[in-house]
């Protein structure tokens, strides 16, 4: 046993201990310990910000270069705070829209891309897959099971018999899938725990290397 | 006015987002820089409202000694302390506090991160497991055949995953493997394509002003 010395190890195994006191029921230490959580979180979010963006995009080239263009996203900025003032209440919607329109013009796109031609990319059947056996095999169940699982999702029409035969098959791969995540997510959430333990054991303890 | 300007803008900026995607020209790359730090520096302001409720919310709880005010200190506590540690830019440098050096790997602000942030979120993450187990306890008795489908595919893929799993039998991993990229792949597929599909109408509706929810109420 190698009991660790530093005051940052002791204080980090004392709040996995609070967080985990709260599988015996909530007690004031797990309440204790997520306070604290939110008050670092909010904190840590404040100088990131500061330090990554304000800083550099605003301050710097607003105040010490004199770019008067970035006025903009300062005022824009500053019109959130309208929010408290009922007379002029309604320029809260300015940023709004703004950032808004920025984000859905961005998404159309970006998904377009990533969602759809990608993917339809990735499920077509090309002329390597017919290189060997197994991969034409898995890469054919791929595109049925695409295919059957958007039929699945296509509620527009009633399902006629091929329809509800492929919406049937669609169950099938979507439970499959959803087992599937389900285990992966599990899985993930072990190796956390592991690491907690690893943490535990090895950094404040000091019984296994 | 207080309607139709926020729609306008929205529409403008909409439509600028879509068009210089599709013109890689240097000015549309530039506009497009510029547009994106507005939008980051905009964000910014919308943190600190969100700071500014909560700091409201828990101000309130103490002043009224509302059950469980003292946790309410706790958080602006450390919120304030981790804020000045953070904008302040200090750092512990041979055994010294030292001021304005940043945020870098010596900076006592991740110091808080890598000590606080970091052991209670993944704790908290990993505490999930027990949860999950015990939910699916309940949700996995395979009384329907797709509830068994969905337990098979659960278990072989945590089988497969573990030493044991490989242990049984070597196939196992491959086995977990196949599923996470044959048939699972196939119904991520799936979703996603009903996801960007209501994602591109639900922007479009934004854009064009169909949809304007965000405006809130009032005239």
């Amino acid at each position: 046993m190698n009991l660790a010395t530093s005051f940052w190890t002791w204080f980090g195994a004392f709040l996995t201990f609070c967080i985990f006191s709260f599988l015996y029921k909530d007690n004031p230490f797990y309440k204790f310990a997520e306070h604290l959580f939110v008050g670092v979180s909010v904190g840590y979010s404040i100088s990131i910000s500061y330090h990554n963006v304000l800083y550099p995009d605003l301050i710097v080239p607003l105040f010490r270069n004199g770019e008067l263009l970035n006025l903009v996203p300062l005022i824009f900025g500053l019109c959130y705070f309208t929010r408290f003032l009922p007379k002029v209440s309604w320029l809260v919607r300015l940023p709004m829209g703004l950032v808004l329109g920025f984000g859905a013009g961005a998404a159309i796109p970006a998904v377009i891309q990533a969602s759809i031609i990608k993917q339809v990319q990735g499920a077509i059947l090309t002329p390597d897959v017919f290189k060997r056996f197994d991969l034409t095999v898995w890469a054919l169940i791929s595109l049925i099971g695409v295919i059957c699982t958007v039929t699945y999702f296509f509620f527009s029409r009633e399902r006629g018999k091929v329809t509800k035969v492929m919406a049937d098959l669609g169950i099938i791969f979507l439970m499959v899938g959803f087992g599937a995540s389900f285990g992966y997510t599990v899985m993930a959430r072990i190796s956390l725990l592991i690491g907690r333990f690893q943490f535990l054991l090895r950094d404040w303890l000091g019984v296994i290397k | 006015m207080q309607r139709q300007i926020p729609l306008i803008l929205c529409l403008i900026f909409g439509i600028f987002m879509i068009v210089q995607f599709f013109v890689p020209h240097p000015y549309s790359q530039r506009a497009y820089e510029v547009v994106l730090r507005w939008v980051r520096i905009i964000s910014i302001f919308a943190l600190v409202l969100g700071v500014g409720s909560l700091v409201l919310y828990h101000s309130n709880k103490i002043k009224r000694k509302v059950s469980g005010w003292g946790f309410s200190i706790v958080t602006l506590v450390s919120a304030i302390i981790t804020t000045l540690v953070g904008l302040l830019g200090v750092n512990w440098l041979d055994g010294k506090l030292v001021f304005f050096k940043g945020i870098g790997k010596s900076s006592v602000l991740q110091i808080f991160f890598q000590n606080i942030f970091v052991p209670v979120n993944s704790t908290m993450f990993a505490m999930l497991a027990f949860y999950m187990a015990s939910a699916a306890y309940r949700a996995f008795r395979a009384r329907t055949k797709e509830a068994t489908l969905l337990l098979i595919a659960a278990f072989f893929v945590m089988l497969g995953m573990v030493p044991i799993g490989s242990a049984i039998s070597p196939r196992l991993p491959e086995f977990a493997e196949w599923i996470l990229s044959v048939p699972n792949l196939a119904a991520k597929r799936g979703i996603l394509f009903g996801i960007a599909l209501g994602g591109i109408a639900t922007s479009l509706k934004i854009i064009l002003g169909i949809e304007r929810g965000w405006l809130g109420g009032g005239k």
